[in-house]
């Protein structure tokens, strides 16, 4: 059964706060004693969707939690916007394998470095995207 | 304004990358060093990222962006010091970083660029020196 | 209630010498050959956990052996089983410390209520059922003290089994051996790449001489670990294919385009030295000097 243990709260309105959320992913991801692959790969995925969220969503929040399963322990990024919204899902996260240009390369990258992903979007409503890596 | 340095090492420029990049700082930085290789008439750019504990695709598509400037301005690119961890997430990333050369360090760096620059001689040898 | 459970207490304080005697023949006779040292040992063992035992029947009642009133007796199993482990006797050899004591209990009640066939029928369930959980309770223990050792083992086997060797000024060499899981490999292939920097070495042979399987997972660890080392400005060379990793290989459609590989690790280092900008020169004996 998963809990969650802790939950911070960000606003991403300016490249300022992408810095932030790496900041404050990476104090969470040491916080958990994930090994150095382990923060880095965390955090830039943190890196790729705050981007994301800031280009493409028109700005919008990254909630942080700390998650607890049986006896592992994880860290939850959500990344949430009122932006346009994703027509073609599937197609946004093959582009980016190929194309490395613009949003495309953000989340299949992001889908990588991840032990769990999970986005929603609906064009004109906006777009959450949530990934958990595992300790 | 802030900006990052660029220093000039013989017929080299040296970038140092220290602080986390925003996209402000990344069009500086291109402005700068376009006017630098044109200013100094360099022929092989070494970008040192071995500060660097997070690269997103935003800086690699920065570096790819440089290499390609550079190369129109006759130069060559070599970025070094790339931390391992690193390295593995931007595999795992996907990122492609093709057209950029690399190397451990900054001396093997200018090794790469000197190597390179001695088989362009080499190639055009029939070309006049400006 | 009350007076039945005593009766097995009753029995054990009477006939205590008599079951330790009748216990510890009953277990030489399972247990392999032990030296005189260890047979000394043994019987010290058992004297005291019969005692422990006694103690708990006579205050705890047999019950419940799980509250805290039977901790001596679970503590005492706990530490022979783990002992018998580590000194390599077989489950079997460790349970029957407790199996082999059903008989001379047995024989015992039956002396003391052998008129009674109701007590005694009771009574005998009761020795059963306890002695059967106290049983279950050692091989468990005996159970988790051969585990330990093993991922014990298994970490040992690690470290010793993928060192990240220096060859020469600037090249590195990695022998794998054994199998490889993705976990591990991940971590492997880490090192490798930190010992690159570490070292300042231009070149990394991965030598899979010593894996006995290549799937496609260990395929892409590979393929991945060169990446990154190119990217760090590193080149790296796998040595060690045998014909059948290379049908695998190529079977598993995984592209190994750009990796130079070879069948030797031998060739893999003369390459690597080749391109540091090493020759080797083998140098020519003077050979009127031998003759002499």
């Amino acid at each position: 059964m998963i809990r969650v243990l802790n939950s911070e709260s960000l606003e991403i309105r300016a490249s300022e706060d992408v810095v932030a959320v790496r900041q404050a992913v990476r104090k969470k991801a040491v916080a958990l004693g994930f090994g150095l692959v382990d923060q880095t790969k965390v955090v830039t995925a943190s890196s790729e969707l705050a981007r994301n969220t800031l280009d493409h969503g028109g700005g919008g929040t990254a909630r942080l939690e700390i998650l607890e399963n049986d006896r592992r322990s994880g860290l939850r990024l959500v990344f949430e916007d009122q932006g346009p919204g994703i027509a073609d899902i599937a197609q946004a996260l093959t582009d980016g394998y190929t194309s490395g240009s613009g949003m495309g390369l953000g989340l299949g990258g992001s889908k990588r470095l991840a032990h769990e992903f999970e986005i929603e979007s609906e064009p004109g409503i906006g777009t959450k995207v949530s990934i958990v890596r595992w300790r | 304004m802030e900006r990052i340095p660029i220093l000039k090492m013989g017929q080299y420029l040296l970038i140092t990358i220290q602080v986390d990049m925003h996209d402000k700082l990344a069009f500086t930085l291109q402005n700068d060093l376009t006017e630098q290789i044109v200013l100094y008439k360099s022929k092989g750019i070494l970008i040192d990222i071995s500060a660097l504990e997070i690269v997103d695709s935003f800086i690699g598509r920065m570096l790819g962006i440089i290499a390609s400037m550079s190369r129109l301005l006759d130069a060559e690119t070599v970025v070094v010091g790339m931390q391992p961890a690193v390295a593995s997430t931007l595999v795992e990333l996907g990122m492609s970083m093709k057209g950029i050369r690399t190397a451990l360090n900054v001396e093997k760096g200018m090794e790469v660029l000197r190597s390179s620059l001695e088989e362009a001689r080499h190639d055009g040898d029939s070309s006049s020196e400006f | 209630m009350a007076s039945t459970q005593s009766k097995l207490a009753q029995v054990f304080e009477k006939k205590e010498q008599e079951i330790t005697q009748a216990w510890l023949d009953g277990q030489a006779a399972v247990t392999r050959r032990m030296s005189p040292a260890e047979q000394h040992e043994a019987n010290r063992q058992a004297r005291e956990f019969l005692s422990t035992l006694k103690s708990a029947i006579q205050k705890e009642g047999t019950e419940n052996i799980t509250g805290s009133g039977w901790a001596p007796v679970r503590d005492f199993l706990a530490s022979f089983s783990t002992s018998r482990a580590k000194a390599g006797f077989t489950p079997t050899e460790t349970a029957s410390f407790i199996f082999s004591l059903k008989r001379p209990v047995f024989e015992a009640l039956r002396g003391e209520l052998g008129q009674d066939a109701d007590a005694l029928a009771a009574e005998t369930w009761r020795a059963t059922e306890l002695l059967d959980s106290l049983g279950l309770l050692t091989s468990e223990s005996f159970q988790k003290t051969r585990e330990d050792m093993i991922s014990r083992q298994q970490a040992e086997l690690l470290e010793l089994s993928t060192p990240v060797v220096q060859l020469w000024d600037g090249v590195l060499a990695l022998p794998l051996i054994g199998t490889l899981d993705s976990s591990r490999t991940q971590v492997v292939m880490q090192n490798l790449l930190d010992a690159i920097v570490k070292t300042r070495s231009d070149f990394a042979i991965i030598d899979i001489t010593g894996v006995p399987v290549v799937d496609t997972l260990v395929a892409q660890h590979l393929l991945k670990t060169v990446a990154a080392a190119r990217l760090m400005g590193a080149e790296c060379l796998i040595s060690g294919i045998r014909p059948q990793i290379a049908q695998t290989i190529i079977h598993l459609g995984v592209d190994l385009a750009g990796v130079v590989t070879k069948a030797t690790l031998a060739d893999a280092f003369a390459i690597a030295l080749r391109k540091t900008g090493f020759t080797l020169v083998r140098e020519q004996r003077n050979k009127t000097a031998v003759e002499r």
